[in-house]
């Protein structure tokens, strides 16, 4: 069982360059909460939102309101990002 | 009139000497109100008119003229433009109330590119090439009407020279068959200069009417400062890689005939070929297309022994056409027409973009991954189908984007004329080019099968959902010759 990790400030990583994502999370309100704009949102939307989500559980955040803009980043830039948000986000 | 077949030539009327001829005068050809010019040309409905891009995005005389047409309430145009780009939104207001029916063209990008993918287009859209533009217009299997030919400088006789004027751009390639063949020609310019204006690209004796307005366009727009080679890595390994491709087709030699269009990767190539040449000591023979700085160095260094120039690109290319005699101009139909002998046939070696490339090498450079239109052939499938070795470069890994389908989804280039793709991960070569294969294993170029690095780039990527279209089909890509290579359908939005 992972540990519960509490967003507690708005945090963001990654940039808005080609092949890469631009991750920023806040507090949620009692659930994740995505929203996606992905310069291949036709093709890959629910991929990229799966990552996201699949990532957020695997590190134990489940109350969170993330947005994401996306230029085309591959699913290891994605997690890195999601990631290195969190850890941000957590930090006080 | 011919009296050659006259048998009695008795019958012939001779002039009475009342009749004789006076002296000939100067036609009055300027106009200076594009109000005026409209109401006198008498345009009727479905009427065809044509333009040229030589001031790209930074053209401002279709919207002029096709705004005034807008506004005499005449409709059904068919808009013959040789390419459209972002700044010809302007006119999406006339597909929807009907001023302009179909469009043939051979490169669109930008919101009217998008708004005919969504189906505001009444009629149809045909997508060309540069080649075969010039064809259809000179076979007249496209009749124009009234050819708008904006002038970045022009006499009151209607010499128009394209390197003079403040909004010069260079060579008038594009605008040559429209100025031989249409019904009626009409210089528009903003650059009234003094009898004779020269080196004209098209002279007085194609041209009906001069229409001085205030600006044919914006300058920024019209030409690139100077275009450069791409610095990033990736984009720099696949060039190096494609210069060790030209190597092991033993084409690199004196009499060398080479193509890059204007991109970073294709420049980046451009730039080693001159060093290898320069290393190696060869002498070329031409370069040809749309020219840039790159290439006005090449000649200059005496790489190549002349360029052919359809296109300016840049400044440079501009100076060098002014100054340099072997800086030659080329017309359209000279540079890829199929049905007469042109230069695209004897090239060696061309270096061409892929939006999109399948398994059967056949390439898309007219729509985008979202199925909207964003370009078109240019020169693509005309450069590929002449020249001995067509090489595609291209990044497998960009923004997502996948570069290998199982099917591309508009043919911009049929595959058989498609020979080599270079990305990052990997060199392919078409089946069909069984010599190259092996020239290339003797070389130890790493050669991977075309449906491996296409299974390769999907386990990284994930494999994309397939576009949603309506099912309506709202043009034609037409290949050079005039047949039919592929459907071009609407997207849902």
């Amino acid at each position: 069982m992972v540990t519960k990790v509490e967003i507690k400030k708005m945090a963001t990583a990654g940039s808005v360059e080609s092949n890469d994502i631009l991750i920023m999370i806040s507090k949620g309100e009692g659930n994740i909460h995505i929203e996606l704009e992905s310069v291949v949102e036709k093709q890959f939307g629910e991929d990229i939102k799966k990552v996201i989500h699949d990532t957020l559980i695997e590190e134990g955040v489940n109350d969170v309101k993330v947005i994401a803009k996306d230029k085309g980043a591959l699913d290891f830039t994605i997690k890195a990002r999601v990631k290195a948000c969190i850890k941000r986000g957590v930090e006080s | 009139m011919n009296y050659l077949n006259n048998t009695d030539l008795s019958t012939v009327k001779v002039l009475n000497k009342s009749e004789f001829p006076s002296k000939s005068k100067a036609k009055d050809k300027v106009i200076n109100s594009v109000e005026e010019l409209i109401k006198g040309l008498d345009l009727k409905d479905n009427a065809v008119v044509s333009f040229h891009h030589h001031l790209r995005n930074g053209d401002s005389v279709l919207n002029t003229i096709m705004k005034e047409i807008q506004s005499k309430g005449i409709k059904g145009i068919t808009l013959v433009a040789s390419s459209l780009f972002p700044v010809h939104a302007e006119i999406i207001p006339l597909l929807k109330d009907g001023t302009i029916e179909n469009i043939v063209t051979s490169y669109i990008s930008g919101d009217l590119a998008k708004a005919i993918s969504y189906g505001e287009l009444k009629g149809k859209i045909i997508m060309q090439t540069h080649g075969g533009r010039a064809r259809s217009i000179l076979d007249e299997d496209i009749v124009i009407d009234v050819a708008f030919i904006a002038s970045p400088s022009s006499d009151k006789f209607g010499n128009i020279s394209g390197v003079n004027g403040h909004n010069s751009c260079g060579t008038l390639g594009y605008a040559i068959a429209d100025s031989i063949k249409a019904k009626t020609v009409i210089s528009v310019t903003d650059a009234l200069v003094e009898y004779p204006n020269y080196p004209a690209d098209i002279t007085e004796d194609y041209v009906d009417q001069v229409l001085v307005i205030d600006s044919i366009g914006r300058k920024e727009g019209i030409v690139s400062g100077t275009t450069r080679v791409t610095k990033d890595p990736i984009g720099l390994k696949i060039a190096k890689d494609t210069l060790k491709v030209m190597e092991a087709t033993g084409l690199l030699k004196d009499g060398l005939s080479f193509q890059s269009g204007a991109g970073g990767i294709s420049l980046a190539v451009t730039d080693y070929l001159r060093d290898y040449m320069i290393e190696n000591n060869i002498k070329g023979s031409f370069a040809s297309g749309g020219i840039t700085g790159y290439l006005t160095g090449m000649l200059e260094e005496g790489l190549f022994s002349s360029l052919f120039d359809v296109q300016c690109f840049d400044l440079e290319a501009i100076e060098s056409l002014k100054r340099n005699p072997n800086h030659i101009r080329m017309s359209g139909s000279q540079y890829g027409n199929p049905r007469v002998s042109s230069v695209v046939d004897n090239l060696d070696i061309v270096i061409l973009g892929a939006t999109e490339i399948d398994v059967d090498f056949n390439v898309n450079v007219t729509s985008g991954a979202d199925g909207v239109l964003m370009g078109g052939s240019g020169g693509h499938a005309d450069t590929a189908a002449g020249s001995k070795v067509s090489i595609i470069v291209s990044k497998l890994f960009s923004s997502r984007i996948p570069l290998i389908k199982d099917r591309v989804d508009v043919i911009t280039t049929p595959g058989t004329t498609v020979d080599v793709l270079v990305t990052e991960r990997g060199i392919c070569v078409n089946p069909l080019r069984t010599d190259l294969i092996e020239s290339f294993k003797k070389a130890n170029l790493n050669i991977i099968d075309i449906k491996d690095l296409k299974e390769y780039a999907e386990n990284i990527m994930g494999k994309a959902k397939p576009i949603e279209k309506t099912g309506r089909i709202i043009g034609l890509s037409e290949y050079r010759d005039g047949s039919i290579i592929d459907y071009i359908y609407e997207v849902k939005k």
